[in-house]
């Protein structure tokens, strides 16, 4: 049943107008807060709009993260898009529909029910009333709360939602546009801004005659604190100017991270916050052999294949800004804030930008972008990030380490259970624990002190503790989750925060837990588990993958199986990998089983699980970011290897149909459970376990000699 | 120092005065208006910015303009032919081959000269071409299935 509570969204934005209008004939704006990052929202959105409305979906006018006319919903992010951003959407077109059909019954003075919408038009017993929503949208306002209590269609009626509707935004992208790093307005002025090496970093030095000379063409300065931009008419001049400032700059001061960043030693070595969770039976440790094993995560970092870009317009105390944040109405928060201007004076405007796998420079460009209009009024200024800046000055996903503890009873279950965690925050988006997690904003001379740094909060899927709660049948649950506060880098989010971390733990261990008990490891997690939607999800991959009939793989072959539910709320997915390891992985095939309750858009769905494979893959086999001289040394794509085209596997992937099951966000579902499985996979392959990430050919190669 | 370069892109001639060292990507873009070829890495190492240069796959983020006096670019914007789409443009958006999209017009150019040469590519063919190209999103198997199609629909028009 698809439930009728408000969703977010829209108690946040509790009024129609908000969300819905009638201005253009024939076409009906609806806005949205959440933005394209890749993921297809415009088109499911679209979609489930023209399905309530009875609309064709080129009829909709989907206007999204426009702060003057779109609701604020925060940002867009955690697989909340569709669940949330969606089921407002639907509530507020379903109740619009009847408020017009209920107004035009009252004027044709017949029972509602008679009446129906076609493509916008209503229909009396199927005859055409010579109304439409916009004859009859003038005698309704829609400056009024939503109720939610109009009733939405059934999915068995669908017409549009669950059927295919080609990606709105891909058209243009194939002829090479749709960019916000393509807006080149005439009257253009380009900058580029010298990032800070570490937090705190005060610039000593800069011989700002040998910038001026790199540039080859004019370019002015701009020195605020140690907010340093190079301003020119062409981008070429602020492109080699900041590169030659770059490695003219000399730093001092602040607080430079120590060359064991990240090691699970350093970890563990900090100041914590703990907290514990005890969940189950109370009472004595149980009886029975005890198994340990520690796992741990590098720092990673996004790696969006485009740099960040924004634009900024200053006129007559009046800011305009476009830009690809995730969150377009807390950054107009945010920069109004930053810059000493009313929020109401400030209007963000989304353009996209390339992929947005967590928190990126999407804002911090926004920013530069907006800092620097204000310093040169009328004139547009664009601003796009370098490589190497995004490599070091990107928000940086934390380095976690996780040790599992549990106690096998007489049937070799697990009879208590333990997951300890250390984690720096998993969250410093803009506006988090009140700071504006700005980094122009932070450079700048008497920037606020930064507040106490916390994770994001466990009734909001946590971070670090994300997924840290098996999902198993478990009789007695610790968690112990020491939140590292004291840090010494801007750690944010990366699709999935702590989950595919604490899922790659948790299935790691339980195929560890599985070979002690001497059973398939697929058995062992189906005893352990009740929920038949996730005893579905298991048997599915476990069927297309003939897991249980798996016999003779060449030598150096094998496979992995991984499980979970993401946020143990939404998307349901468990992977099989079939590798084959020499000195290092190379992927075969990959089988995805996933139930996402009611799918909009069956094939963008398909595609978001691939992807999420795809980048699961990646994290787990190559990825890590490296500090040396309390820099990031991380500075190129080399530097950075993430999977190619030479090391894709095939993949097939089989979606659940449950169309009468709300909507299960479904964006990081199969990140988690693909690197557990080729974990699991190379354990089996090699006859030894790797538990720290990434599961590189130089860990292979140590771990086969070391026998 | 400003000088006049001359070259032609997608079928027309061009004449700019700019620094002979400025990248091709930042003239085509900037002072050509052709803001389809995309800046990614600067480095080639991503491939966001190839181009066609005399009909090969070349990157042109640091490509010097001076190379290129007198060659024949070809972008993303001169795929199509009669204002109809490219195939490959076509089954890109029939196999729905994107997500973000940014990392697709240099993969375009890229397995469109591959085509041009051999509409029949195997499946390790079209990795190997593609395989400078990096995308974070994940489409990879998608954009594969695009070009085998791309290249069928190709090989069946051909006398």
């Amino acid at each position: 049943m698809i439930s009728n509570a408000l969703p977010q969204s829209l108690i946040d934005n509790p009024i129609l107008s908000q969300w819905i209008a009638f201005e253009e004939k024939g076409r009906v704006r609806v806005g949205s807060g959440k933005v394209e990052i890749g993921q297809g929202i415009l088109t499911s959105l679209t979609q489930i709009a023209a399905e309530e409305l009875d609309l064709r979906p080129e009829q909709i006018n989907l206007v999204s993260g426009q702060t003057d006319v779109s609701p604020a919903e925060g940002f867009t992010s955690g697989s909340y898009s569709i669940a949330v951003g969606g089921a407002s959407i639907r509530l507020v077109c379903a109740e619009v529909r009847s408020l017009f059909l209920d107004r035009l019954a009252e004027v044709l003075r017949c029972p509602p029910g008679e009446l129906s919408v076609e493509d916008g038009k209503f229909l009396r017993g199927g005859k055409d009333t010579g109304h439409d929503y916009w004859s009859v949208a003038g005698e309704i306002t829609l400056d009024r709360r939503l109720t939610g209590t109009a009733p939405v269609k059934r999915p068995s009626t669908y017409k549009i939602v669950g059927k295919h509707l080609p990606r709105l935004d891909l058209p243009a992208k194939v002829a090479g546009g749709g960019f916000i790093h393509d807006i080149a307005p005439e009257n253009t002025l380009h900058a580029r801004v010298l990032r800070q090496p570490w937090r705190g970093a005060h610039l000593a030095a800069l011989d700002e005659s040998a910038v001026r000379k790199a540039a080859r063409t004019p370019i002015d300065i701009i020195h605020e604190g140690e907010f340093i931009a190079f301003t020119a008419e062409n981008e070429l001049a602020v492109m080699r100017a900041s590169e030659a400032a770059r490695t003219l700059a000399k730093w001092q001061g602040g607080t430079p991270p120590p060359a064991d960043v990240g090691t699970p030693a350093w970890l563990k070595a900090q100041i914590s916050r703990d907290k514990i969770t005890d969940t189950g039976k109370p009472g004595r440790e149980p009886a029975g052999r005890t198994v340990e094993a520690s796992y741990s995560r590098p720092f990673l970092t996004y790696g969006s294949i485009a740099t960040s870009c924004a634009l900024a317009e200053f006129n007559d105390g009046s800011l305009k800004v476009w830009s690809h944040s995730q969150g377009p109405a807390v950054l107009r928060d945010w920069l109004a804030r930053a810059l000493g201007l009313p929020a109401a004076q400030v209007n963000v405007f989304h353009r996209q930008g390339a992929g947005a796998y967590g928190h990126n420079t999407a804002d911090d460009a926004a920013f530069d972008a907006s800092f620097i209009a204000m310093c040169q009024p009328g004139r547009t200024v664009r601003v796009q990030w370098s490589r190497e800046d995004e490599f070091a000055a990107a928000p940086i996903s934390t380095a976690m380490a996780i040790t599992l503890r549990a106690v096998l009873g007489a049937n070799n279950k697990p009879a208590d259970w333990q997951i300890e965690i250390w984690s720096l925050p998993h969250a410093q988006r803009p506006g988090m624990n009140g700071n504006s997690n700005l980094l122009g904003a932070s450079a700048l001379p008497n920037a606020p002190p930064l507040n106490p740094l916390s994770d994001v909060p466990d009734e909001r899927g946590g971070g670090a503790t994300r997924n840290a709660v098996a999902i198993y049948d478990l009789p007695r649950h610790r968690l112990i989750h020491h939140l590292l506060p004291q840090v010494p880098m801007r750690t944010s989010s990366l699709r999935g925060l702590g989950a595919w971390a604490n899922v790659f733990a948790i299935e790691s261990f339980i195929d560890e837990l599985s070979e002690i008990a001497g059973e398939d490891p697929v058995s062992y997690r189906l005893a352990l588990l009740s929920d038949p939607r996730a005893r579905r999800v298991v048997e599915t991959a476990a069927r297309m993958s003939n897991w249980f009939e798996q016999r003779n793989l060449p030598e150096g072959r094998a496979r992995g199986f991984g499980f979970a539910r993401y946020k143990n709320i939404a998307s349901f997915a468990a992977v099989v990998v079939e590798l084959e390891v020499s000195e290092e992985i190379s992927l075969k095939k990959v089988w995805c089983a996933a139930d996402a309750g009611l799918v909009i858009a069956p094939d963008g769905a398909k595609n978001q699980l691939e992807g999420g494979i795809i980048q699961g893959a990646s994290f787990v086999m190559r990825e890590q970011v490296r500090f040396e001289d309390g820099k990031v040394a991380t500075a190129t794509w080399d530097d950075y290897p993430i999977l190619r085209f030479s090391d894709i596997p095939e993949i097939e992937i089989e979606l659940i149909d449950n169309p009468n099951e709300p909507t299960l966000g479904l964006g990081e579902a199969s990140v988690g459970p693909t690197g557990a499985a080729i974990g699991n996979a190379l354990a089996r392959a090699l006859g030894k376990r790797i538990r720290d990430l990434p599961l590189t050919r130089e860990r292979i190669m140590a771990t086969l000699l070391s026998e | 120092m400003s000088e006049e370069y001359s070259f032609v892109v997608n079928g027309r001639p061009i004449s700019v005065s700019t620094d002979g060292t400025a990248p091709l990507l930042s003239v085509l873009r900037d002072e050509l208006s052709l803001r389809g070829s995309k800046f990614g890495c600067g480095t080639e190492q991503c491939g966001a910015c190839m181009v066609l240069i005399d009909g090969k796959p070349e990157y042109s983020c640091s490509r010097e303009i001076s190379t290129v006096a007198g060659k024949a670019v070809t972008t993303v914007e001169g795929l199509p032919s009669n204002r109809a789409l490219h195939p490959l443009q076509q089954t890109l958006l029939d196999e729905q081959a994107g997500q973000c999209g940014y990392c697709l017009s240099g993969i375009l150019i890229s397995a469109a000269a591959l085509l041009a040469k051999n509409p029949r590519p195997s499946r390790a063919d079209i990795i190997a071409t593609l395989d400078p190209h990096l995308c974070r999103c994940g489409i990879h198997n998608r954009v594969i299935r695009a070009v085998q199609k791309a290249g069928a629909a190709i090989a069946e028009a051909q006398p």
